[in-house]
């Protein structure tokens, strides 16, 4: 019975196979890996949130400036920097993505960075207009990455209560009905309670939507949310003023009066002790790292772990290597876009220089338009609850074609010189290249036909 | 260039070319003899929650104006006044002439049956799975109305767009295109594609498909338009063909901010797609034809405490073409007075979206009562016909 595989590790668990860097020698190593550095995140640095909300403060200060002379040069100047500062974010974005890439492409613990993109996927925010668009990344690098290998009620607190959160899913202006603030403004302008967040840290974050809560658990785990807010100078912060009074019970559990955010965390702590939170956690992990359909008993086990541990990662992903549906399932899961892309430049190990002085528009040109057309844009999922998992919904006549054009066209334009294609058969696929892979790729036109045609096999495409 | 014929022999001999796209269903002539009917549907999901109660307004309805707050429109605040009770958001004027024509009408305070959980993902898998609750049924309505008519090719229903229409998925062979798609390498490439892929039967299928849709698409670049627009040309250039259905999806109307700033953009957005229906739908194929936009759930009766509103209960159909009996909004009205919502917050469930789809394929395809309510909706009761066809 096979228990471990260094190939289907990488595959499977990273980013695939690389020519340059050497898989994984044990699940013992792979843990190991995700408690050790982060040097690849030293090698290829994002801009974290912290530093991103300066260029919040910047526009900020622009709009002021605008607002106090209005028809003047000095507010057209105003407009004109602010401009500027939107441009920047927008390039500085995508070369974030290029980061994002090569993290991807030279890591040596590819699960980690798999991780991040799960746990960010679980816990999707973006802002919504103006700068904040471009601040995904940034906030990943603060509320995600340096807890996915922590405890959940960590990482839980840690994105619940970011500013890119709090903006996404509303909770910023949500103020409660009978609060100081709500009496100040008065009849004319009332404030009330917006239940976005709330909701959905029941559905999505923790319980999942089969789990035990009720619209009333909605209503007052808003109602306790209240006073959860942020501004661009300070970051996160509490709002005494908008805290709804009165004792609000979630799930049975009544959470008194506070004047600071502490019963807001001690509800998401419970809640991330719930035992169907235990549940929907282990199914999405089972889910997007073996099979859309996955082994009961792996997710059982999975369930038990974190229960045992009180939700601590590290054990339930020693779990989850240690299985074996982990190493014995087919690989059945098919890549979604920005996996089968991230794979990709690794199998093609593009140089660390690559996006350096990459304009704008060729990161459009060579991602940021390609992915839209294979369904997944970059950082832009349709709602809160992230991408899709289900295979079918990736395997489109229309989805199928634009990977077709991109995996034909691109790769010649991210290295100096196309690989031999049987070698890349070998290098890309490992054990899993077949006798009709490597024929097709020796009998293609050309070597960018030959490279999109390895890239489009059954063997890179599922893992 | 010797080298490339060469090869290709080789593969010919190797008996590696044409061996697999034979077996997929469209390349099978299309006989337009045989389409089962002649009536065109469409459908529009609205993802995220459309509040029917700020797209056609109840300012006659004594309680709305307290309930919305700012949010309160009417025709004293640019509305359009459809019939002296509901107003119709301001976004949706281009819509006027054909509400003035008889082509557009409205169905309030409908529902699927989902009830209080009240999230957006569940709730447009019922609103697409047709059924009663989430019993883990993997195909769509429509997909199963199509498997009930005789004589349904693969070009009979289009799925248009990047977004997977869960109401399509199902057994019986259905387009899958975006107008922005194609495929634009060597034959040989797609040959060998189709040769590395065939031990992957889905993913071997997707590519089959593709490559015969990229070669009948028309040419849909330029133009201008957004990608809905987009989207309902391609949409109205197959129905003006062989499709007889087709279903995309509008986005954009999760308003729980600012909601009136963004229902404007969404709204704007269904008043252009149904308008380029219209105007691209060829000969009299418009006249034939039944558009339906459904949402999974309404939105709160009360406006929320950011100028927006949060997810509700009953909603609102829209009906538009030459098929539709319009010019009236439909429905049997709750109220919106004390103890008139659903939980004291949203708008009262009357109807069922299911039913009235029912009887809308009924009169379009001739579908029969039982099989609406034990195949395409099992367990449905589709109650009486409020006359939504001519």
């Amino acid at each position: 019975m096979r228990r471990f595989d260094p190939q289907l590790a990488e595959i499977r668990f990273g980013y695939g196979l690389s020519p340059v860097v050497a898989p994984p020698r044990s699940t013992a190593a792979m843990l190991d890996g995700l408690v050790g550095p982060d040097t690849v995140a030293d090698r290829f640095p994002i801009e974290t949130f912290v530093q991103f909300r300066a260029r919040m403060v910047a526009v900020e200060e622009q709009r002021d400036i605008r607002k106090k002379n209005r028809g003047t040069d000095l507010a057209a100047a105003a407009r004109k920097r602010r401009n500027e500062l939107n441009k920047e974010a927008r390039v500085d974005m995508f070369g974030w993505l290029g980061q994002t890439m090569l993290r991807r492409v030279y890591t040596e613990t590819a699960f980690r960075e798999r991780l991040v993109a799960f746990w960010a996927d679980h816990f999707t925010a973006m802002g919504k207009r103006g700068l904040v668009r471009r601040a995904t990344s940034p906030y990943i690098e603060d509320a995600i990455r340096p807890f996915v290998t922590g405890r959940f009620e960590d990482l839980l607190q840690a994105a619940v209560m970011h500013p890119l959160m709090l903006d996404y899913l509303d909770q910023r202006l949500s103020i409660g009905p009978n609060s100081v603030r709500a009496e100040k403004r008065g009849r004319n302008k009332p404030g009330g309670l917006n239940e976005n967040l709330a909701r959905e840290v029941l559905e999505l974050h923790t319980l999942g939507v089969g789990g035990p809560y009720s619209q009333s658990d909605v209503t007052e785990l808003a109602e306790l949310f209240t006073g959860l807010t942020f501004d661009a100078r300070n970051g996160f912060k509490f709002r005494k003023d908008f805290i709804e009074p009165g004792t609000e019970t979630v799930l049975g559990v009544a959470y008194p009066d506070a004047h600071n955010a502490s019963q807001a965390r001690a509800a998401l702590n419970d809640l991330a002790a719930h035992p169907s939170t235990a549940r929907h956690l282990a199914w999405k992990l089972a889910v997007h790292f073996v099979s859309d359909d996955p082994d009961p008993d792996l997710v059982d086990a999975l369930e038990a772990q974190y229960l045992d541990t009180g939700g601590a990662l590290m054990a339930v992903y020693e779990t989850l290597l240690e299985h074996p549906a982990a190493w014995q399932t087919p690989s059945t899961n098919f890549k979604l876009p920005i996996d089968f892309v991230s794979s990709a430049l690794r199998a093609l190990a593009v140089p660390d220089t690559t996006f350096a002085d990459q304009p704008e528009k060729a990161m459009r040109r060579m991602f940021a338009a390609p992915l839209i057309r294979m369904g997944q844009p970059w950082e832009r999922p349709l709602g809160p609850d992230g991408w899709p998992e289900e295979d079918p919904e990736w395997i489109t006549p229309q989805g199928i074609a634009s990977r077709v054009s991109w995996a034909m066209s691109v790769p010649e334009q991210l290295v100096p010189a196309l690989p031999d294609p049987r070698a890349f058969a070998q290098a890309a696929l490992g054990g899993f290249a077949d006798d009709t892979v490597r024929f097709a790729a020796a009998a293609a036109e050309s070597k960018s036909e030959a490279i999109g045609i390895v890239l489009m096999s059954p063997a890179f495409q599922r893992r | 260039m010797a080298s490339s014929v060469s090869r290709r022999d080789f593969l010919a001999r190797a008996g590696i070319i044409g061996c697999s796209l034979a077996a997929s269903p469209l390349v099978t002539p299309i006989s337009l003899a045989a389409t089962p009917w002649d009536t065109r549907l469409v459908v529009i999901i609205l993802r995220g929650g459309m509040d029917g109660l700020d797209v056609v307004q109840p300012y006659g309805d004594p309680a709305y104006a307290k309930l919305r707050g700012r949010l309160a429109g009417g025709p004293e605040t640019g509305s359009l006044d459809l019939d002296g009770y509901f107003a119709l958001h301001p976004a949706m004027a281009p819509l006027m002439p054909m509400w003035q024509a008889g082509q557009l009408s409205f169905m309030h305070a409908v529902s699927t049956p989902y009830r209080d959980k009240r999230s957006h993902f569940d709730g447009q898998d019922l609103l697409e799975a047709g059924t009663a609750t989430l019993d883990g049924t993997r195909d769509g309505w429509l997909n199963r109305m199509l498997q009930t008519v005789p004589g349904v090719t693969a070009q009979t229903a289009y799925s248009v767009g990047r977004s997977d229409m869960r109401l399509l998925r199902g057994a019986a062979e259905v387009a899958n295109w975006a107008p922005d798609a194609e495929l634009n390498v060597s034959s040989q490439a797609v040959r060998l594609m189709e040769l590395v892929t065939e031990s992957d039967p889905a993913l071997h299928a997707a590519l089959a498909e593709a490559r015969v849709l990229s070669e009948m698409s028309p040419e849909m670049g330029g133009g201008g338009g957004g990608n809905h627009v987009q989207i309902a040309k391609f949409a109205a250039e197959r129905l003006s063909e062989e499709a007889r259905i087709a279903a995309f999806s509008l986005n954009g109307w999760d308003t729980h901010q600012n909601q009136d700033r963004f229902i404007g953009q969404a709204l704007n957005r269904l008043a252009e797609t149904l308008v380029t229906l219209r105007g691209k739908m060829r000969g009299n194929t418009w006249s034939k034809t039944a558009v339906i936009a459904m949402t999974e759930f309404g939105r709160t009766a009360r406006q929320n405490g950011t100028r927006g509103t949060d997810h509700g209960t009953g909603g609102l159909m829209v009906l538009a073409g030459g098929a539709i009996r319009g010019g009236q909004v439909f429905g049997q009205w709750p109220g919106l007075g004390d103890g008139d919502l659903f939980q004291d917050r949203d708008l009262m469930p009357t109807g069922d979206v299911r039913a009235h789809t029912a009887w809308i394929m009924r009169g379009l395809a001739g579908l029969d009562r039982t099989t609406l309510e034990t195949s395409v909706f099992p367990g449905l009761d589709m109650g009486a016909d409020a006359g939504l066809l001519l």
